[in-house]
């Protein structure tokens, strides 16, 4: 990156470490961070969505929908996270890459499991292998956003389903006295006063969210774990900065960064919390009335 | 101007798309000399040299991948990437699953390392999973202890989890020569074949060009210089 | 080979009964189910011996973060926000490589009058060294949960309490504490249930196999990674921490039910099955 670098076996110092900290590969870990960042930001929204169509399911009055919400709802109480994460990424692409081959190579005769090969045809291949090296990382990472929202959807599918149940029912009462229809009722009452209720649990979803980060590294994802055992590694002298194990040191690093993102989410919820609770019948809500009297 | 640049460009495209097959070459970028991810966070290493080479010769475009040691036989199978060119000895049980082309590399022995001259090698035995070395130590009854990738097998004997590792010659011996006498070679044992690329048991064509484009360069002297830059000059040659 | 000499071979592979290769070529459901069921056992020993440790830890978190004196209160404080602030991920790497940092031999603690050698090797095996990181890291969980409920103890109780003449130790004891653990039962639930998932971590970051014992979902990701099929393994390995995860809540209800026994019916905190605190 700088001139002086130029030849590294020469230095040393702290110019070498500014040279290490400078490498291409370091370069590439600083960015890591933000495919995380971009990770968080793209699953939060994504299993909001996926967690409000199973909370809405799961109140559904048709039982087949219902039992679905329910089950979605409950799974992720029963199996470790760390299994899906596993499971869902393989089993869609295999789910895609089968229902591509259906459609687009029907007179193969071969059958698509042979003993333990999955094969299909290669126009049905997801990402095609002849497409360039950006593509196949960026479907990899969707996979990975999916595998987040499908858990972490059926989380917050829990915590809007509790908070849809505490809105009190004397406000969905008043709507219906006032001649809203249940459509009506549920996007302009149910639906804004939720929020406060949901609140709580969703602002530790996130705290879960970030924290669950690090497992982007079991799909496959070159995300900061990645980097870390990588650089950290002891390199001998192939390497233009060769250094023992400081594998421990990669990762204090990284447990600095996640006890600070953690402090940061605390300090930007406990804000929201506290205009989202403006004007709620909630107790909160009441003493900011008085307080403001 | 601009409508030549233009035309030149597309040209240069349609001659591309004609001539040359793109080719995904999947490595696992942690295991030098053979393979690993430099300072600049390329690919480097004796297969990057080569595999670059070979492509040359068969006239293919290739891109290279990482992929986790553990998990790269099935993701070649899968499709995720055409050829594996990561050090993988060529075994009977992995010539079940995939293809091997020719060997690259001739069979090059295998070494337990340890602290000291008389560690015991049938005690607790560091190898990375799923490597012939794992299954040799299974096998053996020694007390396998296994690590994800090789670099924590080495920090295993260090810091004393394991009492040797076993492990390629041609990984461990630069880091037994720059370990200032901290690490030493304890036995020397003939396991594996050669080295050799996986590709998948129904790609024939492009074994067939990678079994070309090796010979070749056995042929003309090039692999021979090629092994000795990366592994030294005592390394068993062709 | 039959189901039944596979469940001899493999039931107890896990701690290292049985044989000693594991299953290679075509791997049949019944070898899924018995060899995943046998790494089960460790999951079960982390769980329950860390919850049961971390029990006790958490109640003195809970109190000392409670404690007016800051010297109490601030380690506390501390320690919560570590341990609940950073991915057990991260947590299990860190140890493991601090454990195998220690001195082989063992480090030589000079108490004046002699010396004592505190061997240290074992803990950088996983059954000790993860089952420490996952009892501090339930501590600090159900420690926040055990404060929270502290801190919900209604003011009636206490007053009560003070008005029969009781202090210290016997109004904790007998007043504060039992009512605690009723309100803090239902977030302790789930916080046991995610302790017991938490377990599948342990040798997927940091801690080593020996001799291929591990947990339950070291087979799974085994035979997933040898079969190319995940379609069995995990399905299996679901199913069991299900069960797991039922059990667990049987078992809390019947402690919880327990704990309420006094109550009103209609008073009783169930365990809600919609918690707004997950880990």
């Amino acid at each position: 990156m700088f001139n002086s670098c130029a030849d590294p076996a020469t230095i040393e110092g702290l110019t070498w470490l500014l040279c290490y900290l400078t490498t291409g590969k370091h370069l590439l870990f600083y960015t890591s961070f933000g495919v995380v960042l971009l990770l968080m930001l793209i699953t939060a929204p994504a299993a909001l969505a996926f967690g409000f169509g199973g909370a809405m399911a799961a109140r559904s009055h048709f039982l087949p929908l219902s039992l679905i919400g329910k089950a979605y709802t409950a799974m992720v109480r029963g199996v470790p996270d760390i299994i899906f994460f596993l499971f869902v990424p393989i089993a869609l692409d295999q789910a895609f890459e089968y229902l591509r081959h259906k459609t687009k190579c029907p007179d193969w005769d071969q059958p698509i499991w042979q003993g333990n090969d999955f094969v299909v045809c290669a126009e049905a291949k997801l990402p095609l292998s002849s497409s360039p090296q950006w593509i196949h990382e960026t479907y990899g990472f969707t996979l990975a956003v999916l595998a987040f929202a499908v858990v972490f959807g059926a989380f917050a599918s829990n915590v809007i389903y509790g908070a849809m149940q505490a809105v009190p029912r004397a406000q969905m009462e008043t709507a219906e006295a006032y001649g809203m229809s249940h459509r009506q009722s549920f996007w302009r009452i149910l639906v804004p006063q939720m929020w406060v209720y949901a609140l709580p649990g969703l602002s530790n979803l996130w705290m879960i969210l970030i924290k669950a980060t690090p497992l982007l590294f079991l799909l496959g994802v070159r995300d900061i774990v990645y980097w870390a055992r990588e650089l950290g590694g002891s390199k001998t002298s192939h390497f233009d900065y060769p250094h023992p194990d400081w594998r421990v040191w990669y990762f204090v690093a990284l447990l600095f960064f996640y006890l600070l993102m953690t402090k940061l989410s605390e300090k930007v919820l406990r804000r929201i919390t506290l205009r989202l609770s403006h004007g709620q019948a909630t107790l909160a809500g009441e003493m900011q009335r008085k307080a403001a009297r | 101007m601009k409508t030549l640049i233009l035309t030149a460009a597309a040209l240069a495209l349609t001659a591309g798309l004609a001539s040359a097959q793109t080719v995904r070459l999947g490595t696992e970028g942690a295991y030098p000399p053979y393979n690993f991810i430099n300072d600049a966070g390329e690919i480097d290493g004796f297969e990057r040299e080569l595999g670059d080479e070979l492509c040359k010769r068969a006239d293919l475009t290739c891109e290279w991948v990482t992929n986790d040691w553990d998990s790269i036989i099935p993701n070649l199978v899968s499709g995720n990437y055409d050829a594996i060119i990561a050090g993988m000895s060529v075994t009977e049980e992995r010539d079940k699953v995939i293809d091997f082309t020719q060997e690259y590399v001739p069979p090059a022995p295998t070494l337990y390392v340890g602290r000291s001259a008389d560690a015991d090698i049938k005690g607790v035995v560091a190898a990375q999973t799923a490597t012939i070395q794992a299954a040799y130590v299974a096998e053996s009854g020694a007390t396998l202890l296994e690590y994800p990738t090789p670099d924590e097998t080495i920090a295993a004997v260090r810091n004393g989890e394991a009492d040797v590792v076993l492990a390629d010659k041609d990984f461990l011996m630069p880091i037994v020569n720059e370990s200032n006498g901290e690490l030493v070679v304890v036995d020397q044992i003939q396991i594996g074949g050669g080295v050799g690329m996986g590709v998948r048991e129904s790609d024939t064509e492009l074994k067939a060009k990678f079994d070309a484009a090796i010979q070749s360069m056995k042929d003309d002297g090039t692999l021979n210089p090629l092994i000795v830059k990366w592994f030294g000059e005592d390394a068993a040659l062709w | 080979m039959s189901c039944v000499q596979t469940i001899q071979d493999y039931a107890l592979r896990s701690i290292g009964i049985g044989e000693r290769l594991l299953p290679k070529g075509d791997m049949t459901l019944c070898e899924h189910v018995t060899l995943i069921g046998s790494g089960l056992i460790w999951n079960i020993y982390y769980g329950a011996l860390a919850l049961f440790f971390g029990f006790f830890l958490a109640n003195a978190i809970a109190v000392a973060k409670a404690s007016g004196n800051p010297w109490l209160r601030k380690p506390a404080e501390w320690f919560v926000f570590v341990f609940r602030g950073s991915p057990l991920f991260i947590q299990f790497f860190l140890a493991y490589e601090t454990f195998v940092l220690l001195p082989r031999t063992g480090i030589d603690l000079h108490l004046g009058f002699t010396t004592i050698t505190v061997a240290t090797s074992w803990l950088s095996k996983a059954w000790a060294g993860a089952l420490i990181v996952l009892f501090l890291n339930t501590a600090a969980y159900s420690g926040e949960i055990f404060y929270g409920a502290l801190r919900s103890v209604p003011k009636g109780d206490i007053e009560a309490a003070d008005a029969y003449g009781m202090s210290g130790w016997s109004r904790f004891r007998r007043v504060i504490w039992p009512t605690m653990m009723r309100l803090a039962w239902p977030a302790y639930t789930n916080e046991a249930i995610f302790l017991f998932h938490a377990t599948t971590l342990v040798y997927f970051s940091g801690f080593p196999a020996f001799q291929q014992k591990g947990d339950a979902l070291y087979y799974a990701t085994y035979f997933a990674s040898k079969t190319f099929n995940p379609f069995v393994a995990y399905p299996v390995i679901a199913a069991y921490f299900i069960v797991l995860t039922l059990s667990i809540i049987g078992l809390f209800g019947v402690v919880n039910r327990y704990l309420n026994r006094h109550l009103p019916k209609e008073r009783r905190s169930r365990i809600r099955l919609r918690p707004q605190i997950i880990r």
